[in-house]
């Protein structure tokens, strides 16, 4: 099935089978592995893309889905070589350890400040509670996208 | 390979299941594609309704909040007419799954999966809710408490979908709470829970109550008897401890991975207690 989406502000059109989830279609067979794959059952967050501009799980959406659709990935927030400010303030707060998480949380802390301009830390909280990290312990993640928060206000 | 179809409209829709009868419906894919991953289910064809704008809107009407039945939690708790109307139902999404299982997950799909754990359902039953059914040739509408018929059973028939929830709403100053217990905050399948609605009058003394209680059955319960012990009767500490306890010993829940089942009766007798908390935090307008 051919099917043609905007992929990072590019359009493209890809041959896939419809049911290739999204996840499968972005890293394997677009190559663009910045989404990760944790628990491929909705459960960790990793896999974290904007659709529409909205955040939504790569593992459990198909690849037919995507047909007219924007999806943005972690790669199309840089622009012009520049960094998005919440990927800047993940590292400026050492926000990062293994990194395995950070492309999820950071789709996930876009989508808030796109609702919530100002959120507080339980909002925060409240909007990365779905992606899980296993090394920071998520202050500093808090503190990064709260200080981002204030850089895009 | 599975066909995946995406229908623009409810006639298109139409044409492709009566072409493809065998095919298996899909709303956010958020239980359907879990379950397809884990080969429980085998299916050749799946039918996504994601694109059927006809099925998205909220709508209040004759006394009732009209919801679509692919309205997702996202969109229950944006929604201004069901934070005004019907709170106990924005709890209820507020506390379900993550914010990006939110966009995506549906109240039809929430319905249909029919888990006794299911977040809306305790909100559901309090509230009377119907279901609009429909299939090629016929409409039905039914209670919510005829449609759900055991775990993960429905009374959907062949070739009938879930086409929308009709909600009555409550009389003006009711109040409604939702409390759920889960391993943790977040992403927590419920391991019992309560929804709750209260009409009291000026003295505190009791017009209405209702209990419902979630994953402590086979489905959602509720105890129109033991209801009736509230009425009035000036809300105490004992008179919601007698609820509890009453209710308690009727509910069947089981021991599973999550919890045993004598710590969800337990759960279920103290649930009660907790609306006297809720009542000194919110004051006497009862908003949430
Ligand atoms: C990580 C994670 C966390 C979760 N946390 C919670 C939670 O806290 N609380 C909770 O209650 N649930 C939770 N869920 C379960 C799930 O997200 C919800 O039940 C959700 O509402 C299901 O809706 P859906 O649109 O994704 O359903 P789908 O997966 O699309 O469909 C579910 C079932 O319903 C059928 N169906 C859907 N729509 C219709 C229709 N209109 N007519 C007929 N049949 C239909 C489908 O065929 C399928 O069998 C969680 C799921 C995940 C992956
Ligand atoms: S890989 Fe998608 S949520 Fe874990
Ligand atoms: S930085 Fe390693 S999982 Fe979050």
């Amino acid at each position: 099935m051919k099917i043609s989406f905007r992929l990072n502000e590019k359009m493209i059109e890809i041959e896939t089978a419809p049911d290739r989830r999204v996840i499968d279609l972005l890293r394997e067979d677009l190559g663009i592995t910045g989404t990760k794959e944790g628990c491929g059952s909705g459960e960790c967050g990793a896999c974290t893309v904007l659709i529409d501009g909205v955040s939504k799980l790569s593992c459990l959406m198909l690849a037919a889905q995507l047909e007219g659709r924007s999806i943005t990935t972690i790669e199309g927030l840089v622009q012009d070589g520049k960094l998005h400010p919440v990927q800047k303030a993940f590292v400026s707060h050492g926000a990062v350890q293994c990194g395995f998480c950070s492309p999820g949380m950071v789709m996930s802390a876009v989508d808030l400040l796109q609702r919530n301009p100002l959120p507080g830390r339980q909002e925060i909280r409240r909007a990365v509670s779905g992606n899980l990290c296993r090394c920071t312990g998520y202050q500093k993640i808090i503190d990064a996208i709260q200080s981002a928060a204030k850089e895009l206000d | 390979m599975k066909n995946v179809f995406l229908p623009n409209s409810i006639e298109e829709f139409r044409q492709i299941w009566s072409a493809v009868p065998d095919a298996v419906l899909m709303a956010g894919g958020t239980d359907l594609l879990v379950s397809l991953r884990e080969g429980k289910t085998k299916v050749k064809n799946i039918i996504s309704l994601e694109r059927i704008s006809e099925l998205r809107h909220i709508d209040c009407s004759g006394g009732e909040i009209l919801i679509g039945s692919l309205v997702t939690h996202q969109q229950i708790l944006d929604a201004p007419i069901i934070a005004e109307a019907l709170p106990v139902l924005r709890q209820a999404a507020s506390l379900l799954g993550s914010p990006a299982v939110r966009h995506m997950g549906t109240i039809g799909g929430n319905i249909c999966t029919a888990s006794p754990a299911a977040d809306l359902l305790p909100a559901l039953y309090l509230l009377d809710a119907r279901l609009e059914l429909h299939t090629e040739r016929t409409k039905r509408t039914v209670p919510i408490t005829d449609f759900i018929i055991g775990p993960r059973q429905t009374s959907l028939s062949e070739g009938e979908f879930l086409y929308r929830i009709r909600v009555p709403i409550p009389v003006p100053n009711t109040r409604a709470y939702y409390f759920k217990v889960g391993q943790r905050k977040a992403l927590a399948i419920t391991i019992a829970s309560m929804a709750a609605l209260l009409r009291l009058d000026t003295d505190m003394t009791v017009l209405e109550g209702r209990f419902s209680w979630g994953s402590v059955g086979p489905t959602v319960l509720r105890f129109p008897e033991t209801e009736k012990i509230l009425q009035n009767q000036k809300l105490s500490e004992p008179l919601l401890k007698e609820i509890g306890e009453k209710s308690a010993r009727l509910t069947e829940p089981i021991s599973d991975i999550q919890a045993s089942a004598d710590y969800r009766r337990m759960l279920v007798s103290n649930f009660p207690l907790r609306l006297l908390q809720a009542e000194k935090y919110t004051g006497s307008n009862g908003k949430k």
